[in-house]
């Protein structure tokens, strides 16, 4: 399955980054042979709509999952359209997130837990 | 400078609770034929002072836009035109269908979604963000506009409020405090603008930013310093490091506090002021009046 892990690294000994919308880098690694690919979040410094934006990449890039620390209401609600399922509560390295990901031991969201902007210049 | 259009004077402050409001309510009270603009619209408080009776109340609005998901093929064309973030658009997939998604705070109302929509699927509503006030006080003709709670969006309020700008009479503007979009919206055009600090670190630091948002709109400006006696001479050194005029210095008196907490303006309890402010106008329309 391809999911996307926010990190603050490149790659899988990177610690997850908690902010989704205005992370430093998103992860796209398929579970299974945990190949993946890194992509600059062009978006981490919008004034506004950084999470919108993440949340359409997903779709586009075609993620069943994202797993972050928080999510934001606008990218709450731009997951939720785009039917991606959203993991929260990550910490700890990309790798060890994955492991508890497929242990399912990561809490699905079922609300944003984060507010406006609060991913902002942190 | 147009035969007989008169000035139109800012007054500005970088840093918040410096006093514009004061400077702004009591120079427009010391002058003949007036209009005064309240441009802070995020939390006015100049009707506080100057106790007009509103005769008029309109709303303003800003066009968003609206989807006819029957003609909407999820191109994405509004989404990626969008410079505010404000859409998400994702296309019908499998069995799930697809899904337009505008993001209201977000939108500024520039319409390049609905020009920009190969479809022609988008057509633009009214939102309403917020109200005007047209009213008197004394002799001055009082217009303020007040955001609606939990609108993000000053700017087109902003602008709604100084379509009514009246070229015949002296305009003074109460501006919002910092220096982003809501500032520059309310002093663009202005022919003077006056930066209201005080003496403190704070102040010191948000009015040098103030003076460059100023230079860059080439607005002519001169600085009012209030509480004057406090603090320390940073802004002083500052400001003639700089050329730049220091048109008042308002002592820090527990007097002007007292009047200020119950809503009189100074002008009104101490007639020096009145004569104070008189000068100072005239002082720049002799300078900066063809």
């Amino acid at each position: 399955m391809k999911i996307c892990v926010t990190s603050e690294g490149g790659n899988l000994d990177s610690k997850v980054d908690p902010r989704f919308g205005r992370c430093k880098y998103f992860l796209f690694v398929d579970t299974e042979t945990l190949e993946f690919e890194i992509k600059d979040n062009v978006s981490a410094n919008a004034s506004g709509g950084a999470g919108i934006q993440a949340g359409q990449l997903m779709a586009t890039v075609g993620v069943k999952a994202v797993v972050t620390g928080h999510v934001g209401p606008n990218a709450f609600q731009t997951l939720q359209a785009a039917g991606i399922d959203i993991y929260i509560g990550a910490s700890g390295t990309a790798a060890e997130t994955i492991e508890n990901f497929k242990n399912g031991k990561l809490k699905k969201a079922d609300a944003p837990d984060a507010a406006k902007k609060s991913g902002f210049n942190r | 400078m147009l035969k007989g259009k008169k000035m139109i004077i800012s007054i500005a402050s970088g840093k918040g609770g410096t006093g514009k409001t004061t400077v702004a309510v009591n120079f427009a009270l010391s002058l003949k034929d007036v209009q005064f603009l309240d441009c802070d619209v995020e939390e006015p408080n100049a009707h506080l002072f100057l106790k007009p009776i509103i005769s008029e109340e309109k709303k303003a609005y800003i066009p968003i836009p609206e989807v006819d998901e029957g003609k909407c093929n999820y191109c994405g064309q509004c989404r990626d035109v969008c410079a505010y973030n404000a859409l998400a658009v994702f296309p019908a997939k499998d069995d799930k269908k697809g899904h337009w998604l505008l993001f209201q705070n977000l939108c500024h109302g520039c319409g390049a979604c609905r020009l920009l929509c190969p479809q022609g699927a988008i057509k633009e509503v009214d939102k309403e963000i917020g109200r005007i006030g047209i009213g008197q006080s004394y002799d001055i003709q009082f217009i303020h506009g007040r955001l609606n709670i939990g609108e993000a969006m000053s700017p087109p309020l902003i602008r709604q409020v100084k379509q009514h700008i009246n070229p015949t009479k002296t305009v003074i503007i109460d501006a919002p405090p910092g220096t982003s979009c809501p500032v520059i919206t309310t002093v663009k055009g202005s022919d003077y603008c006056i930066l209201v600090t005080e003496p403190t670190p704070f102040g010191l630091n948000d009015l040098i930013l103030a003076v460059e948002v100023l230079r860059k709109l080439q607005i002519p400006f001169g600085v009012v310093i209030n509480r004057a006696d406090l603090g320390d001479s940073g802004v002083e050194k500052y400001c003639e490091r700089e050329g730049i005029p220091i048109l008042m210095r308002i002592p820090f008196s527990k007097k002007i506090a007292v009047l200020y907490s119950t809503g009189i303006p100074i002008v009104q309890e101490d007639p020096s002021y009145k004569e104070k402010f008189v000068r100072l106008f005239e002082h720049i329309c002799q300078t900066y009046k063809l």
